[in-house]
């Protein structure tokens, strides 16, 4: 289903220092420094299973995140999924994923959402009676009923978010990403989120990868984890995997993930 | 007193800090100011006579309106004051033991006094070695020069206590904008900023005159090149001062309305 | 062309939601365009022509100049604000959907204030038409109807190359303003006024000349040269570049990323 191969990019940052002598330097002469920010990726993922991509900021999730969905282009490596090269065929290619960004909307902000949700029906064609059917199996779902002739500006972050998940599956994609999802929100809305994000799994058959920093998003929905650092896979498997390779069985995942930070000076 | 040079100190820093659109600024204004140029040569050029400034004197109003662009721009407005008025917050600024008409009279000017460091400079040094038909005269006299930097310092309090009116105004509407697109406007037009003042029809020069708006940028930029000289010049430069004392007065009367209004509603 | 019209719908009632804000940037927008105005007006109460050419003629271009310019800023404001949708992450969202991206683009950003200036435009419009009536021929009429477009088109194809530098800077080119608004600005006089370099620098690099001065002449009369009112074709040419940069600019930026 999604395979991952050698996967590797590198960015050119440029470097400024402080001071005014330098500042002219750098404007005749760029210093750039390369950094690594994925260095040889390689998964594999089937259909339908939930996995967890985490790791300490900067570790290159989203940047994986970006070359799985087609935004980038990888420098080195293979990627297929479903048969497609993301950053080849966009347009096709796109049509299959959804993809919800904890921090940014993609609902139209003065606008009541399920005007959102049209206009989301038209930019991926989606059949009328095919929309409809998604509509109704997604507001009985997600519990939308209340909340989609609301303007976007009116609704509580629990409640966009919801709206969001639910517009990312309207054209029933066969991937979702899921960045960081319960970002911000309240332990009511968070425990809500995760339980969408099993009902939709279990009932589409939906393949979830979900980069989070909740460790409780992790416990309760991914099935695996794919840990990364410095741009590496550093671990790849289950939870009690995990937890087989700490000397304390009865550290809580988040203290588990410290210790590994520490230890591999991540 | 400290207070307020303190408060001129951080905003002057501030402003400081936007080398990089200062310097799109100055580019700008030298191809605008350019264009400006050519534009009013070739009406001198089909019809001198018609021409109610010397050619030296429309190209220095030209360059100096370029380069002090951001100390007499009308349409230029701090925002969080709006907004400060609009969602209450300014109250906690009525509470302090400040006057917030001096605040704010000293916020407006270190701004556009900072902006115009960044830009006035470069653009007067320039335009001082471009060639002839373009370039920046000195003025013509000493005592001119005096009565140019007089009278920039005054036209620049007088945009200043203008647009101090508008924002005390906003106390009274819940849409300022609206106000201050009349203010823009008006005043562009009022002010020489679309074209100087002697361009204008002669009925239309003389009502100019009944407006603050001619005595800000119109009178700096024609004392320079020498156009309004001798007792015009000390009348300008009184006018200033006489529609300075006016607009703060005013200005000062609706803080004082506005601090009113506010301790009488309990905040 | 479906999703496009659901773009317009959404914008319009995006507006509607805050009408007064609307109304009065509309206004404002007509009363800067009425200042320009004001400005061409008192300078030929003094002055009979420029180089030749009448009130009328000047206004004849500027509000033609006016129409194009509020026309693709109204409808291509999307890259007009493109360093936004840059840094706000926007433009990553419109490369997941499956629809052209220029497209998506346009339909992000429809500022229907604008209308101001447009209208000032159409006013000035028939106002020269009263004034001063051109010997109108189907040709000219064809004429006027394609300088309006390839003005359009040519405004429109600036605030592509505009947001195509985005790609590259990830931050606006403030000096582009130059040849947006600066253009905007001194197209109301017939472009020969200033000089033979501007005329050049708007024949050869930048065709402004030919969706103003060049049919200009041919409407008013000023030559009889038929060949010289077809220059506003020149406009594609411009576009060809700015296409190719643009597939350019995407490349580069799913390569760098932002």
């Amino acid at each position: 289903m999604i395979h991952v191969s050698r996967l590797s990019k590198s960015f050119k940052v440029y470097k400024r220092e402080a001071g005014i002598y330098q500042a002219i330097h750098s404007f005749f002469q760029r210093k750039y420094e390369r950094v690594d920010a994925l260095d040889s990726i390689s998964f594999d993922i089937p259909k339908g299973e939930i996995v967890g991509y985490i790791g300490p900021n900067g570790a290159g999730k989203s940047t994986t995140i970006k070359i799985l969905s087609g935004i980038l282009v990888p420098d080195e490596g293979e990627c297929v999924i479903n048969g497609y090269v993301p950053w080849k065929d966009r347009k096709e290619y796109v049509k299959k994923i959804g993809v919800v960004f904890g921090q940014r909307s993609q609902l139209w902000w003065d606008i009541p959402v399920i005007d959102s949700f049209h206009l989301l029906k038209d930019i991926y064609t989606i059949e009328p009676t095919i929309f409809q059917e998604s509509l109704t199996e997604l507001t009985a779902l997600l519990d939308l009923k209340e909340i989609l002739k609301m303007p976007t500006r009116q609704l509580s972050l629990g409640q966009r978010m919801r709206c969001e998940i639910a517009a990312s599956l309207l054209h029933r994609p066969d991937i979702l990403f899921l960045d960081e999802p319960t970002i911000g929100l309240d332990a009511v809305s968070k425990k809500a989120v995760r339980t969408f994000i099993k009902k939709i799994n279990l009932e589409f058959q939906t393949t979830v990868i979900l980069t989070t920093h909740d460790m409780q998003d992790i416990e309760s929905l991914a099935q695996r984890i794919i840990l990364i650092g410095k741009g590496r896979v550093l671990f790849d498997g289950t939870i009690p995997n995990l937890r087989d390779i700490v000397p304390d069985p009865k550290l809580s995942l988040e203290d588990v993930l410290v210790y590994l930070y520490q230890k591999l000076g991540i | 007193m400290r207070k307020y040079s303190t408060i001129f100190k951080i905003k002057f820093l501030a402003g400081l800090q936007y080398r990089t659109a200062a310097w799109a600024g100055i580019m700008t204004q030298f191809v605008w100011g350019f264009l400006e140029i050519k534009m009013f040569q070739a009406f001198y050029q089909t019809e001198p006579q018609s021409f109610p400034m010397t050619y030296s004197g429309i190209v220095t109003y030209v360059w100096l309106q370029q380069a002090f662009l951001s100390l007499y721009m009308l349409w230029f407005w701090e925002n969080d004051l709006f907004e400060a008025i609009q969602n209450g917050n300014v109250a906690y600024e009525l509470v302090r033991p400040v006057s917030i008409y001096n605040t704010w009279f000293v916020r407006n000017l270190a701004t556009r006094v900072s902006k115009t460091c960044l830009r006035a400079l470069p653009i007067l040094v320039i335009t001082f070695f471009l060639p002839p038909n373009y370039r920046l005269t000195f003025p013509s006299n000493s005592t001119q020069f005096l009565g140019f930097l007089l009278s920039i310092v005054l036209a620049l309090l007088i945009v200043v206590s203008l647009s101090m009116l508008i924002y005390f105004w906003a106390f009274y509407t819940i849409q300022s904008l609206g106000l201050r697109m009349i203010f823009q406007t008006l005043g562009d037009l009022l002010t020489g900023a679309v074209i100087p003042l002697p361009f204008f029809p002669t009925l239309l020069q003389k009502m100019s005159l009944f407006f603050p708006f001619a005595f800000a940028q119109n009178i700096p930029f024609r004392v320079y090149s020498g156009e309004i000289s001798g007792i015009a010049m000390i009348r300008s430069i009184q006018g200033q001062i006489f529609w300075i004392i006016i607009l703060v007065g005013f200005g000062k009367w609706l803080e004082f309305r506005v601090k009113n209004r506010m301790t009488i509603q309990g905040g | 062309m479906k999703l496009y019209k659901r773009y317009l719908l959404l914008h319009i009632q995006t507006e509607l939601e805050y009408k007064t804000s609307f109304l009065l940037t509309a206004i404002g927008q007509f009363l800067v365009s009425c200042n320009v105005f004001i400005g061409i007006y008192f300078m030929f109460q003094r002055f009979s022509t420029v180089k030749g050419y009448s009130f009328e003629e000047c206004l004849f271009c500027f509000s033609l100049f006016l129409l194009s310019f509020s026309l693709a800023e109204m409808f291509f404001r999307g890259f007009d604000q493109f360093a936004s949708m840059i840094s706000n992450g926007e433009f990553d969202r419109i490369l997941l959907r499956p629809k052209s991206l220029v497209l998506q683009v346009l339909g992000s950003k429809i500022e229907f204030t604008r209308i101001g200036r447009m209208l000032q435009a159409l006013v000035m419009f028939v106002y020269v038409l009263l004034r001063q009536p051109i010997e109108w021929t189907i040709l000219k009429a064809c004429i006027t109807v394609f300088m309006i477009l390839g003005g359009t088109v040519l405004f429109a194809a600036l605030f592509v190359l505009y947001a195509t530098i985005c790609f590259f800077t990830l931050e606006g080119l403030e000096i582009f303003n130059i040849f947006t608004d600066g253009a905007r600005e001194f197209g109301k006089y017939p472009l020969a006024i200033y000089g033979k370099n501007i005329l050049l620098f708007s024949t050869f690099l930048i065709p402004y000349a030919c969706i103003q001065y060049y049919p200009f002449l041919y409407l008013t009369d000023h030559t009889t040269n038929v060949m010289v009112a077809f220059t506003p074709i020149a406009v594609l040419l411009f576009c060809i570049p700015v296409h190719l940069f643009w597939n350019y600019g995407i490349k580069h930026y799913q390569s760098k990323g932002s």
